[in-house]
């Protein structure tokens, strides 16, 4: 293009533009600077903003296919390295900083860190909610993990011995902040694994910065309370605070003093339980009672031995009943007997032979044997004639014979 | 047996619950309910004198 001849604006920007995208060193270049002025488009997708430092400011954009692969969310004031090359817009005549990938700087970059972490053990399956040990309802040991000289140990002694004094504590005192913590506590929770002293382990550790509370993203540690066979609750920092080891521990409260309520149950309640099971125990043994003194009752209502005097009455009655009975039967053999011998004595009297005399014969008897035939009897023998009202002495006078 | 807390309170139900079927005599009833009186106020003493012990790991032996 020749320069010493009149050209036109666009032809100013085309020449512009194609020296800047021409420079190897403005092909690939990171920049250090604080956002400003960042506008996403929301329909694009394209992110606009302006990086700046203390005495410059530089247009950028990030287009939507570089946008969508950025981890954090970009925002006003936050420091960032930025990759990407420099071009020129050519309607505005402005160069612009057409960014590739960024990254936020300093904390950001443990942000980026810890997003990064949480990620690869999430995959690992380390955060799994079926790996999650179900907390013992009723711990013997309480092994606390904690700065000796922090007010979260302070808070869970407390807690704990307000709610549950029957426990024991197990304390390890660590440093909760600064490099290599993450592995201190670590080697703690093998400790407690290895001398089987506690049913649950309570991580605690006050409120800070990101930065304060960093050791507790330690990949060492995740992994220690992951393979650790005793359930671990994590009360590391506020609310609003998250470290792996919130994501990795079986349970994650709020704040120490919270995990210290989910380590142990609260003494009143087990004191309305015990109440409640007292009572259903009263309960059960009065209506016991109630039941059989009922059952005795219906007993002692029944008959006899309520009136004693009632059983001797029908007994009595029983035997005078039996009696009637053995009257009415021998009275019946009785006269069965007495009719059947009348009925012998009509038989007998028809064959009495006074009866025969008293129709007008008479038996002759001679020296008091009966005579029935003649030639028993010869003339001048004394007989006897019977009648039924007498006898008569008499001779034989005469005899003939019958058959002559 | 020295039962602890969690124990004797498990013991506890386990009484109450056969005491609820009622099918046992009245002797057997009242031997448990003598049991889980006892019990029952044992656990109450153990509540109520507990005093909440801090042992450092460092005191502790390999055997736990």
């Amino acid at each position: 293009m020749n320069l010493r001849s009149i050209i036109s604006v666009s032809q100013l920007n085309m020449y512009v533009r194609s020296l800047l995208e021409g420079d190897e060193n403005l092909n690939n270049v990171f920049v250090r600077g604080e956002i400003s002025n960042f506008s996403p488009n929301a329909r694009s997708g394209h992110l606009y903003m302006t990086l700046k430092d203390g005495n410059s400011s530089v247009k950028a954009v990030m287009f939507a296919g570089n946008a969508s692969k950025i981890k954090f969310r970009i925002e006003n004031g936050m420091s960032v390295i930025a990759r990407g090359r420099v071009s020129l817009y050519e309607r505005d005549g402005a160069y612009q900083f057409y960014i590739d990938d960024i990254q936020p700087e300093g904390i950001g970059s443990l942000a980026v860190a810890f997003e990064q972490l949480k990620e690869r053990l999430s995959k690992e399956g380390l955060f799994d909610s079926v790996k999650k040990k179900p907390i013992p309802p009723f711990p013997k040991r309480i092994g606390v993990i904690s700065s000796p000289n922090g007010a979260a140990v302070q808070d869970v002694v407390n807690i704990i011995s307000r709610r549950f004094p029957l426990a024991e504590i197990i304390f390890a005192g660590v440093p909760v902040q600064g490099d290599g913590t993450g592995e201190i506590i670590a080697h703690a929770v093998s400790d407690f694994n290895y001398l089987k002293c506690a049913d649950v382990i309570i991580i605690a550790r006050g409120g800070g910065s990101a930065e304060d509370l960093w050791e507790f993203n330690s990949e060492t540690l995740a992994r220690a309370i992951y393979n650790s066979e005793i359930p671990i609750i994590s009360g590391v920092g506020h609310e609003t605070d998250f470290t792996i080891c919130d994501f990795v521990s079986d349970l994650r409260a709020p704040t120490p003093s919270a995990a210290a309520e989910l380590a142990v149950p609260d003494i009143n309640e087990l004191t309305a339980y015990l109440n409640l099971i007292n009572s259903k125990m009263n309960k059960a043994i009065n209506s016991k009672i109630l039941f059989e003194e009922m059952r005795l009752d219906k007993l002692s209502d029944s008959g006899y031995l309520r009136k004693p005097a009632d059983f001797i009455d029908d007994c009595e009655k029983k035997i005078s009943d039996l009696n009637k009975s053995l009257n009415i039967a021998v009275k019946a053999i009785y006269e069965n007997q007495y009719n059947r011998a009348f009925v012998l004595l009509s038989k007998l009297d028809a064959l009495n032979p006074l009866r025969i005399l008293s129709r007008g014969y008479s038996v002759v008897k001679l020296n008091e044997s009966v005579v029935s035939s003649v030639s028993q009897l010869k003339v001048n023998d004394r007989i006897e004639l019977c009648f039924t009202d007498g006898k008569v002495s008499a001779t034989v006078t005469k005899i003939t014979d019958k058959v002559k | 047996m020295k039962m602890n807390y969690e124990e004797s309170v498990k013991r506890l139900e386990e009484i109450v619950s056969r005491l609820e079927e009622g099918n046992l005599s009245l002797e057997d009833s009242l031997k448990l309910y003598e049991e889980g009186a006892l019990l029952s106020d044992k656990c109450r003493k153990m509540l109520s004198e507990a005093k909440l012990k801090i042992t450092n790991i460092n005191e502790v032996t390999e055997n736990g």
